[in-house]
């Protein structure tokens, strides 16, 4: 990575993006989804855009699917 | 279940917190038991378009994640007010190597943030990208959301990046110059 592609991935903005209060109203939904292999990102592109953009929402969502995962053992 | 989730994801943070042993499984207990009350007071809300471990798991990670942040808030590494322009391109992960490349590019960067952001968004911007503040701790200094603070800086990212590649910066549709 070099200073001009983290710059310019971080300063792109994408429209479809939800917001946190949405992302997090909707993550479980979410996360079953792509724990189950569902097709998460096609479904819920907002969402999918958010929790790439947003690293708390991304970090709560990695936590979630790690749980999910983990209970299943 | 709960407080072994809230383990789990205490866990899963630690090595990037300076949270360690009995305070991180204190943090752990406290999270749970917080998540506890929650799921109690929203199991009305539970419409069954989950499992429901999953929409219960939920209210544990919010609630670790919101002791974390409230944490750094008690402990910030930094002053949350601070301002190092110097740190800018280490938080690019700019090569120090290439100083002559990228020096104008933060250079400019800088001139956009003073000249095109409102106050709110400077700050925002100067905490999170230069002070490496965690959100959820700016959320907690300056007393507002998440998604609140969020979208200040999805506008003030926006922004910022009209600005450059208006003045040739960066590219309009590829990764700009590299």
């Amino acid at each position: 990575m070099n200073g001009w592609s983290a710059l310019d991935r971080f300063l792109r903005t994408d429209p479809r993006d939800v917001g946190c209060d949405q992302a997090m109203e909707m993550l479980h939904v979410y996360a079953d989804l792509v724990a189950s292999g569902g097709p998460a990102q096609q479904r819920y592109p907002g969402i999918a855009a958010h929790l790439h953009a947003c690293g708390p929402c991304g970090e709560d969502f990695e936590g979630l699917l790690a749980a999910i995962r983990g209970g299943a053992h | 279940m709960l407080v072994r989730i809230a383990q789990g994801e205490a866990a899963r943070r630690g090595p990037r917190l300076r949270i360690t042993g009995p305070e991180l499984d204190d943090l752990a207990h406290q999270a749970a038991a917080d998540a506890l009350v929650a799921i109690t007071g929203k199991i009305g809300q539970f419409r069954g378009e989950s499992r429901f471990t999953t929409w219960a798991y939920k209210f544990v990670i919010f609630e670790v994640s919101a002791k974390i942040g409230r944490h750094f808030w008690r402990h910030p590494a930094v002053p949350l007010d601070a301002e190092d322009w110097d740190r800018l391109p280490g938080w690019f992960g700019a090569d120090p190597a290439h100083q002559a490349e990228w020096g104008d590019l933060f250079a400019a960067l800088r001139r956009a943030v003073d000249s095109e952001l409102t106050p709110r968004q400077r700050q925002v911007f100067v905490a999170i990208v230069l002070n490496d503040v965690p959100l959820d701790t700016l959320v907690l200094h300056l007393g507002s959301s998440r998604n609140a603070i969020y979208q200040v800086l999805f506008t003030a990212r926006r922004k910022l990046r009209a600005t450059m590649v208006a003045n040739g910066y960066l590219g309009e549709d590829n990764a700009g110059r590299s």
